[in-house]
């Protein structure tokens, strides 16, 4: 019998967040016999719907009301599941921005071990639980074993674990809210700023030139600008080339950025960070363009070329002239 | 304002092809070149930009050997009045918490109004500051990719969240932020720099100076621990067209037509 399992459910305007399923497969995966608990945290009539939603997945919920927590900051929310959490527990919290912000700290309070960004679980030995985790943007991975005997904090990675199909169900709400007593915090959510639409909208075009760190300088921008223009297509990026001011933020692709949903994706010199990825629906036809044949990039994409893309762009832009040239 | 950025030693992934090992349980770290992880640099230039407003010390500390001293130097070369090198045996093999317990020892032998750490290290996840804060019982906000000074006591940041959008929240002093890439543009550090810096004495602590209980860090206190790496086979991998660049070209654009980009 292993520990107890929780799952931190996300959830937006009252709709759970994906991720939620993802924790639940998570969860079997630590203990095929685990009947992981859901804590959702929020507030009115949003946070009933998404107790009833997770409590058809879930045997039991946990709900925390509170009109203080109806924005996630997770600062509120670490007191609070620090206060609720048996000591010992599994606790699994998606890896993103919330995840980041709250688990970490979470550990410390709760007094357990932390174990981030999961990708695959090989399951629990005694008291030590064995994941798989990627390094140097997932160029590689490596398994690594964690000590569970005083509990754990696993944030995982969405989109990692497929959920699992079950029969909806009838689980248990129980109310939490009175057990977490007064929280106070030193960060106030002040509001939300959402970014200047740019001059393309990335999100609508059905063929993306999209260039990463492999461009090496903003002067050489131009060159995937030619080959765009000659495909009628609108370049792209990857966070790189936004953190160096080559390109705006409104062109780039990925979880911090834009989701687009292309026919044809053209990633050049990007390497094909999770993040990156994440930003990318549809199932696009993907062509890597990349001078290291190890990439991450070229194990998801359709076709490879592994080349130095300064070289090859100008010479695709030519033949696509030529073949348009053809055809007209 | 007094600022403490927390910096670590990474192989540098824009220089090196990261591959494994002969033997599997490492990365291949022969001939790997080093630097400092990219988030701890802008890290370093934004704590630069508020000193520079505000008056006061930044100083850079690592948890590491004698090896990592070169990023401290190079820091400073940047702008940085003061570094500390943590060093002891007995933090050889630190997970996390670890590492954010040598850094806690530090914070508290001295008197920091704002603590900053990198987002996230390649090898690393994202997780030192927000233990580190917890420790401390200071407030924290990861992902930031903006602050403002509002005065002596509180800060207003943003974080990045999804879609490119900013959470904006005000954060009381002291705090620990993470900080991610793009909050500013790095300055160069040129070798004119680095020389100036290159015979300044850098104070070394260890767990005795700091107070650290060596049981609790290090190889002994660490509950997780990589077992081996391995390179993950992932779907079923791209068709690789091989040939001169434009015997290549002339096949991809084939497939272009095929697939309906190219009309």
């Amino acid at each position: 019998m292993t520990a107890r399992i929780f799952a931190y459910i996300a959830h937006k305007a009252g709709v759970v967040d994906d991720t939620a399923a993802e924790l639940f497969a998570a969860a079997k995966k630590i203990d095929a016999a685990a009947n992981p608990t859901a804590v959702v945290v929020g507030a009115g009539a949003e946070l009933d719907a998404v107790c009833k939603t997770a409590a058809a997945t879930f045997p039991e919920v946990w709900k925390i009301a509170s009109e203080t927590l109806a924005y996630p900051n997770a600062e509120l929310i670490r007191q609070a599941l620090t206060k609720i959490i048996p000591q010992g527990s599994i606790v699994l919290v998606p890896h993103n921005h919330f995840g980041i912000d709250l688990a970490p700290g979470l550990s410390i309070k709760l007094n357990a071990a932390y174990v981030s960004d999961v990708v695959g679980i090989d399951g629990v030995e005694g008291t030590s639980l064995k994941v798989v985790r990627q390094e140097f943007g997932g160029v590689v991975s490596a398994h690594v074993h964690c000590n569970i005997a005083t509990g754990v904090v696993v944030t995982v990675r969405p989109g990692a674990f497929k959920p699992i199909e079950t029969a909806a169900i009838t689980g248990t709400i129980i109310d939490e809210s009175l057990e977490t007593g007064t929280l106070t915090t030193k960060r106030r959510y002040l509001t939300t700023i959402v970014p200047e639409a740019g001059d393309v909208d990335i999100t609508k075009e059905p063929v993306l030139v999209s260039v990463g760190r492999g461009i090496g300088e903003k002067d050489n921008i131009p060159i995937a600008e030619e080959l765009a223009e000659a495909l009628g297509a609108v370049v792209s990026c990857s966070r790189p080339v936004v953190d160096a001011k080559w390109l705006p933020k409104s062109r780039q692709v990925g979880s911090s950025g834009q989701t687009v949903k292309p026919k044809i994706y053209m990633a050049c010199g990007i390497s094909g960070s999770f993040q990156h990825l994440a930003g990318l629906k549809g199932s696009p036809f993907i062509v890597a363009i990349n001078k290291n044949p190890k990439a991450p990039i070229f194990q998801v994409a359709d076709v490879g070329i592994v080349t130095d893309m300064l070289e090859f762009l100008p010479e695709l832009a030519e033949k696509v002239r030529e073949a348009k040239k053809v055809t007209a | 304002m007094e600022i403490l950025v927390c910096a670590r030693r990474v192989p540098d992934t824009s220089e090196n092809e990261i591959q494994l090992n002969a033997a599997g349980n490492d990365i291949e770290r022969d001939d790997l070149v080093y630097s400092i992880n990219e988030p701890d640099n802008y890290a370093v230039e934004e704590a630069l930009q508020i000193v520079a407003k505000t008056g006061g010390n930044v100083t850079v500390a690592t948890v590491g050997t004698d090896e990592d001293e070169e990023i401290l130097r190079r820091e400073m070369a940047m702008g940085a009045n003061k570094a500390a090198l943590l060093s002891d045996e007995a933090f050889t093999g630190s997970d996390g918490k670890g590492i954010a317990t040598v850094l806690k020892g530090f914070v508290e032998k001295n008197k920091f109004d704002l603590v900053l750490t990198g987002v996230q290290a390649e090898d690393g996840g994202a997780q030192v500051g927000g233990m580190l804060a917890a420790m401390l019982d200071y407030p924290f906000a990861s992902l930031v990719n903006s602050i403002e000074v509002l005065d002596g006591s509180k800060l207003k940041v943003s974080r990045e969240i999804e879609g490119g959008d900013r959470e904006v929240s005000e954060i009381d002093l002291p705090c620990v932020l993470s900080i991610q890439t793009g909050i500013n543009e790095p300055r160069y550090v040129g070798m004119r720099g680095i020389r100036q810096v290159a015979s300044v004495e850098i104070p070394t602590y260890g767990a005795a100076d700091l107070g650290v209980d060596p049981n609790v860090v290090g190889e002994t206190g660490a509950n997780v621990k990589r077992d081996d790496y391995f390179v993950p086979a992932l779907g079923k991998g791209a068709e690789i067209l091989a040939g001169s660049n434009e015997e290549v070209a002339g096949k991809l654009i084939e497939l272009l037509k095929a697939k309906g980009g190219l009309q």
